[in-house]
């Protein structure tokens, strides 16, 4: 861990906040992605069943 | 009767014609996505642990310049993404391709965060640098703009049931919002007050970033266009799949009338 002297809060403060919010969108749009595809490939085994 | 250079010029945008046809979308995007992530992993880890660990204290800025791996970066992407979000409208009203429509909707909420990003690393950078987190400067006031425009066309898809109406009115949005997208960048340059500096990162070498700093810097900027690529790609195959969805359900609501 280098030395970040007085500005540790800001750096330590900056890059968690980076990082939780990209980790979150990720999640997300992974997430949404997963639901989605499965819905359509239920609705495709359907239209095929019909 | 089309002459022979207008059908040369068709011929050379073909593939990117490509990519408004949904079923050629998949493939494509479905081909490329695992390259971009990878890409994208490798860059950010790279660029991210050079900027945190391996790099000097600034004359100016003590350690805090460290902050500028991740606030740069997110703040440059903020305002492309919705420069990417009015290509993608205006081939919509132009072209009318779903996929482009599409597209600038699954771009929104990656844009959004990215502005969130910027503005809560420089309010943080803010209160060493300048004793405030806040100021209505011309650069941080346009970003916020910038924020609530890009909330405005969330909320605008969210509340037009009719997809293409929808596509429609947020284009005519995403047009407006333009202006405040370029405002973000180019404010500081015309408005001679404020806090915030100039351009971290230019092709002017005088106006860069020292070397030790820049090189860090730009492998993190390519890692955040690579991690937009790859949501982006993400994001409209879903899109894509949801718009399945809804034609799919139309049929057997048809069927069954």
């Amino acid at each position: 861990m280098p030395d970040l002297g007085k500005y540790a809060g800001a750096i330590l403060t900056s890059w968690a906040a980076t990082l939780a919010l990209v980790v979150l969108v990720i999640a997300v749009s992974w997430w949404q992605s997963a639901r989605v595809k499965k819905k359509l490939e239920a609705a495709e085994a359907r239209r095929k069943g019909s | 009767m089309e002459s022979t250079r207008t059908k040369q010029a068709k011929d050379r945008w073909n593939w990117l014609w490509e990519w408004a046809n949904p079923v050629k979308f998949m493939a494509l995007s479905g081909k490329a996505l695992p390259w971009v992530i990878g890409l994208t992993v490798i860059s950010l880890t790279v660029g991210l642990v050079w900027g945190f660990f391996f790099t000097p204290e600034a004359i100016n800025f003590g350690s805090s310049v460290k902050i500028i791996y991740v606030h740069v970066p997110s703040a440059m992407m903020a305002i492309n993404i919705w420069v990417m979000m009015l290509v993608a409208s205006l081939i919509w009203l132009v072209r009318r391709h779903h996929v482009s429509a599409l597209a600038a909707k699954a771009a929104a909420l990656v844009g959004v965060v990215m502005t969130v990003i910027a503005l809560i690393t420089g309010a943080i950078w803010g209160e060493p640098m300048w004793g405030t987190y806040w100021a209505w400067d011309p650069r941080l006031t346009s970003f916020l703009v910038l924020f609530l425009f890009y909330l405005g066309y969330m909320a605008l898809w969210a509340a037009i049931e009719d997809p293409d109406t929808a596509a429609d009115l947020t284009s005519v949005l995403a047009i407006v919002g333009s202006v405040f997208a370029l405002l973000s960048r180019y404010a500081v340059n015309f408005w001679n007050q404020g806090l915030h500096q100039g351009a971290s990162l230019s092709l002017d070498k005088e106006e860069n970033v020292a070397d030790v700093y820049w090189q860090p810097l730009v492998i993190c900027l390519a890692g955040f266009v690579l991690l937009f690529i790859a949501l982006l790609l993400v994001r409209t195959r879903t899109e894509v799949r949801k718009r399945r969805i809804h034609a799919l359900e139309m049929r057997e609501r048809m069927a069954d009338a």
